[in-house]
């Protein structure tokens, strides 16, 4: 069966703050009601907690660590979810029940089946 | 005899065309494969194209071609089989092998589902048309390149694209429950009023494409109805079209410019079209029950043109009515435009001129100089200066997928430099000539 992930771009949050509970459970229940298809998934800390890791040159180069490179944009990758459907449209169907779906989106990449 | 053997050739060249687009539904279902199937079908058509002309057009032709795609699909299955699912591979051979021709439903039931997949709304616009293009009307994509004024490269990546991600996402080849019909049915729709508004440029386009984008559109809408014709809006499209077309034997003159709406010789309209459009329309409004959609909308806007007798007599009050309710939908840009037309017919130039300040600014840089002409009663649009009109041409048309304001008549002369059309377009009926 094939893979999706769902990434959820939304609102660059922190998901323990006291705020977001509500909406955390939503993605909680979500899990519940798709047990049978999310094969993984993680919900994760804001941007402003990334690092960026670059190998200067080739193999072998000095370790770079920056903080996150980018811009602050207003939607932000905040988490994800390994789906298991059928096809695009189960996938989408099951993807259009996430609370990002509404309050961001959600992208949908077919993952590459292993051998 | 050159002649003779051109027509010939033509014959068989379009019975290929036609023909192994319907054929390539039902092979790309047992397959499982868009590009394999195509490819399979590439070279059926390539050897009847060789054979054909000599030994003459079999008499169940699509019945040659589709044995012979499915031989050369084994052909190519075999020549892959290094591949690693070959076990896979092996199975389809054998189901391939073991072939009936089949039946004329099961046959329609695929061109439905390849049509659904080549719309889906996965895939950009513009691809849905290039795809539609490439495996409902069997065009090659220098065609394909011509209609849609782009290249054969960007063509050609465009449908490799479309094909990797159909695999990839694994985009269904099936037709939508009849719950999600009334959700998907707009993506096949725009796609078939897209490629009609393409080939519907004469002002840039007469005889400069081999491809009669207007004829695929019309191929394609009268298909669809076909296949679901309890559905109003397929019906509703064809509509649309066959009211736009039947206008068309009075849209050039002799020396092939184009002739306004208000110039026009209405006895050439096709009386027969008129006829049938406006009886798709009433079935259509029926089983909308009455709640009417954008093509609905426009098609009884077409239909208001042709049942007048003259310019003149044009029910314009009600062709302003049709464009409020459309703008209610489905506000665009040209729809604004044409109303502002429509209004000025209704009322007088300086209506139409006031209304005119009141429409917001185009979306995306649509510019037009403003000439009124009081001596001949109404307002005439000119262009700016276009510095180069080649590449405007060629924007104006590629552009236009969706959406041509140019295309609205009645008095409005415009030339659009740069737009990026809404998915539901304006009326379509005639064009205007910048002058």
């Amino acid at each position: 069966m094939p893979q999706y992930l769902a990434l959820t771009y939304t609102a660059d949050v922190d998901w323990w703050a006291p705020e977001q509970a509500s909406e955390l459970a939503d993605y909680r229940q979500f899990a519940v009601d798709n047990a049978d298809c999310i094969r993984a998934s993680a919900v994760l800390h804001p941007t402003s907690t990334a690092t960026v890791v670059r190998v200067a040159g080739a193999r072998g180069g000095d370790v770079v660590i920056t903080d996150r490179p980018y811009a602050e944009t207003k939607e932000a990758l905040t988490g994800y979810y390994l789906l298991e459907a059928a096809d695009l449209e189960e996938a989408v169907a099951i993807s259009a029940q996430l609370p990002a779906a509404w309050g961001g989106a959600v992208e949908v990449r077919p993952v590459i089946a292993s051998k | 005899m050159v002649a003779r053997h051109d027509t010939a050739h033509d014959t068989v060249a379009e019975t290929v065309r036609v023909e192994g687009a319907r054929i390539l539904a039902t092979l790309i279902r047992a397959v499982g494969d868009v590009q394999l199937a195509e490819d399979a079908v590439q070279e059926a058509t390539l050897a009847a194209l060789g054979a054909w002309p000599v030994t003459g057009v079999p008499p169940q032709p699509r019945a040659w071609l589709a044995l012979t795609a499915r031989r050369k699909a084994i052909d190519i299955l075999r020549r892959e089989r290094a591949r690693p699912d070959k076990e896979r591979d092996g199975l389809r051979v054998i189901e391939l092998a073991d072939y009936e021709l089949p039946p004329d439903d099961v046959v329609d039931d695929d061109v439905l589902r390849l049509i659904f997949t080549c719309c889906h709304p996965a895939l950009s616009p513009a691809t849905r048309v290039a795809l539609a293009l490439r495996t409902l009307c069997g065009l090659s994509p220098a065609q394909i390149a011509g209609v849609l004024l782009t290249s054969e490269a960007a063509t050609t990546r465009r449908l490799t694209r479309a094909r990797q991600k159909i695999a990839a996402a694994h985009i269904p080849y099936r037709v939508p429950a009849e719950a999600e019909l009334a959700a998907r049915l707009p993506a096949v729709c725009g796609v078939i009023h897209s490629l009609y508004t393409a080939g519907h440029a004469p002002v840039d386009g007469r005889a400069a494409y081999d491809v009669d984008a207007c004829a695929e559109a019309l191929r394609l809408a009268e298909l669809l109805h076909d296949l679901l014709p309890e559905q109003s809006m397929p019906a509703a499209v064809l509509a649309l079209l066959l009211l736009t077309q039947a206008r068309s034997p009075a849209r050039l003159d002799a020396a092939g410019d184009v002739v306004t709406l208000d110039q026009q010789d209405r006895g050439r309209w096709d009386a027969v079209a008129i006829a049938r459009g406006i009886e798709l329309l009433n079935d259509s409004l029926r089983r909308s029950h009455g709640q009417a959609d954008a093509y609905q909308l426009q098609a009884a806007i077409a239909a208001e043109h042709a049942r007048a007798a003259s310019y003149d007599g044009t029910d314009w009050a009600e062709i302003l009515r049709l464009y409020d309710l459309l703008l209610s939908i489905a506000p665009s840009h040209a729809a604004g435009l044409a109303r502002v037309v429509a209004a000025s017919e209704a009322a007088d130039p300086a209506t139409g001129l006031a209304m005119l300040a009141e429409l917001p600014p185009s979306p995306v840089g649509t510019r037009f100089a403003l000439n009124c002409s009081p001596a001949k009663g109404r307002t005439q649009r000119q262009p700016e200066n276009s510095p180069n009109p080649s590449t405007d041409r060629r924007r104006s048309r590629s552009d236009s997928i969706g959406s041509d304001v140019e295309r609205h008549s009645s008095g409005w002369r415009c030339r659009r430099r740069r737009s990026g059309g809404p998915e539901v377009p304006g009326d379509v009926p005639s064009t205007g000539r910048t002058s």
